[in-house]
């Protein structure tokens, strides 16, 4: 088995009354898309700023590339690349001027001029920061993350906040990416990005990895969770769907229902009997495959995002 | 090294770009400088160099304020954190800072120098190298003196009141509003305590009385050691987060950092000759009633 470029054992971070991260532990391939799919507040950004050597752990082990981040945190930031959630650049740089800056701060760099080329924001190289896009602003993030041609590139949330198209030009530059091998950690809330984008996942939920592996392993260990999609002729009350036996979860979603179902078929004996009593008919009933999402609320018996 | 001149090349230019800072390196000091100059002096050129101490103090002192806001605007927008993903040390930013500041001041110094020169008429300016070196040093140290402020404030609210009380202690009770020999005694004596005295002070000294470097040792080694201390303090006390917790006794450090002055201040007020000097200074200035030179 080839050495983990990145390894993290038993990861704790406190802060003054929050116990944000509790004991995570994972590694990272060479090449592999390593993704950490949680709910807002589960630990994600506070693990990738420890890796990042940006905050001091409360206990646990981390490497990356050989580096500890706290004992040798300049070695370390000249092989990282990284995206951050809450970050800037003055207003008034110009775009070019921000990536030349930062390609300064480096032995090793990449040409900022074909980064800028690559990212689609050459025609921007002249404006000021201020007077980019959201996208835009995420692509000069990413284009200034490679700038120093990093071993492993962290990105934390790539498209929080972004709308849906400028969200899958955002996967396209790190399907880009991945084919070229880059390791690539990323956080993040969304399913599809995750089950999308990512060799491996590890779920955290409360500070705590509670599954890890790829999307298809994570989905075939939950294969006892079925997502049941049903149309009713009169409306229903969520939460007596939900208090049916065997199901897990119950909301509305464009006129359907849909049930997280632990036990597929009792649930649907259930839903039947429940239907017949408040003299509503089932109009159409479809059990779909698991999806992350799925296997999330498995574990945890919520869902990852309201 | 390259890392310094990157960031120092960069904070020019963001600086020259922004209207706050460009309002603080060169607007507020010509301002001063035609105040003092044709209403003050009233274009008088023994007066306007009686008065050129307080204003060179004027735009050397301001640095503090662009320097302060910069660095806290840039921690609370989150782009020192962006910074700090680099390998950046934070002496690199500091330094950087002041780099930047020697060459965003230096211009309006000579450039207040020239106007004096040509269109008051003043013709001798003392001792250029002391004026000079006391310039660099005053431009280091209160330029260190707005890294600490930086430091020990959270807002940019916070740093703006507290720049702005320092601020009119350094303008009103150091002698560069009102000099020094005609404030009340009380107001001297707490004068002593201030930088911004010895430093208006050497510059007067070195402007009227041709005062050499050995001469001003005391104010040279004062701000020396200010400079010093706030730099390394401030190093200390550099924080890339917004989030980041101040040390508990961190705003003691930084009140720490004027140590040599309260030193040199109580020493001064025992046995100094400075406000003696300053008060001559004073009485030797060219009055009204004096013909002026170039009349006779």
């Amino acid at each position: 088995m080839p050495n983990p470029i990145l390894l993290v054992e038993n990861l704790e971070k406190r802060y003054d009354d929050v116990h944000a991260v509790r004991g995570v532990s994972f590694s990272v391939e060479k090449g592999e898309v390593f993704g950490l799919l949680g709910p807002n507040g589960a630990g994600k950004t506070s693990t990738i700023e420890v890796i990042e050597g940006l905050r001091v752990p409360d206990g646990g082990r981390v490497s990356v590339c050989g580096l500890d981040p706290q004992k040798s945190p300049h070695e370390l930031k000249s092989v990282i690349g990284a995206t951050l959630q809450a970050t800037s650049l003055p207003d008034k740089l110009r775009v070019g001027e921000a990536i030349r800056l930062f390609a300064g701060f480096y032995k090793k760099t990449r040409n900022p001029d074909e980064l800028l080329k690559r990212f689609g924001l050459e025609e921007k190289r002249g404006s000021f920061y201020s007077q980019l896009s959201g996208g835009q602003k995420q692509r000069l993030a990413l284009a200034m993350a490679l700038v120093n041609d990093p071993k492993v590139l962290f990105l934390d949330e790539p498209t929080a906040g972004l709308d849906p198209q400028v969200r899958r030009e955002i996967y396209t530059i790190i399907e880009e990416l991945k084919a070229e091998k880059k390791t690539i950690v990323l956080t993040t809330h969304y399913i599809e990005e995750a089950e999308k984008l990512c060799d491996r996942v590890a779920i955290i939920d409360q500070g705590k990895v509670i599954a890890a592996g790829t999307p298809r392993e994570l989905k075939q260990s939950s294969a006892n969770t079925t997502r049941v999609e049903v149309r009713l002729s009169k409306p229903a009350s969520n939460g007596a769907l939900k208090n049916l036996d065997g199901v897990v979860d119950a909301r509305e979603l464009d006129g359907a229902y849909v049930l997280h179902c632990q036990r597929t078929a009792p649930a649907i004996v259930a839903l039947v009997k429940h239907l017949e009593a408040e003299n509503n008919e089932l109009v159409s009933l479809e059990i779909a495959t698991p999806s992350l999402e799925d296997v999330f609320i498995e574990l945890t018996g919520r869902r990852l995002r309201d | 090294m390259r890392t310094i001149l990157t960031l120092a090349a960069v904070r020019i230019r963001i600086t020259l770009r922004n209207k706050t800072f460009l309002f603080f390196s060169l607007i507020m000091p010509l301002a001063i400088f035609f105040l003092y100059g044709s209403v003050f002096a009233k274009g008088r050129a023994e007066a306007v160099s009686y008065l050129m101490g307080p204003i060179l103090s004027f735009t050397v002192m301001g640095t503090f304020w662009g320097l302060s806001m910069q660095l806290v605007t840039w921690r609370e927008q989150g782009i020192l954190r962006r910074f700090r993903l680099a390998p950046i040390a934070p002496s690199s930013m500091i330094v950087s800072s002041i780099l930047a500041n020697y060459l965003l001041i230096l211009p309006t110094v000579i450039l207040e120098l020239l106007l004096a020169r040509f269109m008051y008429h003043v013709t001798a300016f003392g001792n250029l190298v002391s004026v000079f070196t006391l310039v660099i040093l005053g431009i280091t140290s209160f330029g260190a003196m707005g890294l600490v402020v930086a430091s020990v404030t959270n807002t940019m609210q916070e740093t703006q009141i507290i720049n702005q009380l320092l601020w009119f202690a350094l303008i009103f009770l150091s002698g560069a509003t009102v000099p020094l020999a005609l404030l009340p005694r009380m107001v001297q004596r707490i004068g002593l305590f201030l930088p911004a005295t010895y430093f208006i002070y050497g510059l007067q000294r070195a402007m009227l009385n041709n005062a050499a470097l050995q001469t001003l040792g005391m104010v040279l080694v004062s701000l020396i050691a200010w400079a010093a201390l706030a730099i390394f303090i401030s190093s200390q006390l550099f924080r890339w987060e917004p989030e980041a917790k101040l040390p508990r006794n961190a705003k003691l450090w930084a009140v720490a950092t004027i140590l040599p002055f309260i030193l040199l201040g109580i020493w001064e007020n025992q046995n100094g000759t400075l406000l003696a000097t300053s008060a001559r200074m004073m009485s030797d200035r060219p009055t009204e009633n004096t013909p002026p030179a170039k009349g006779q």
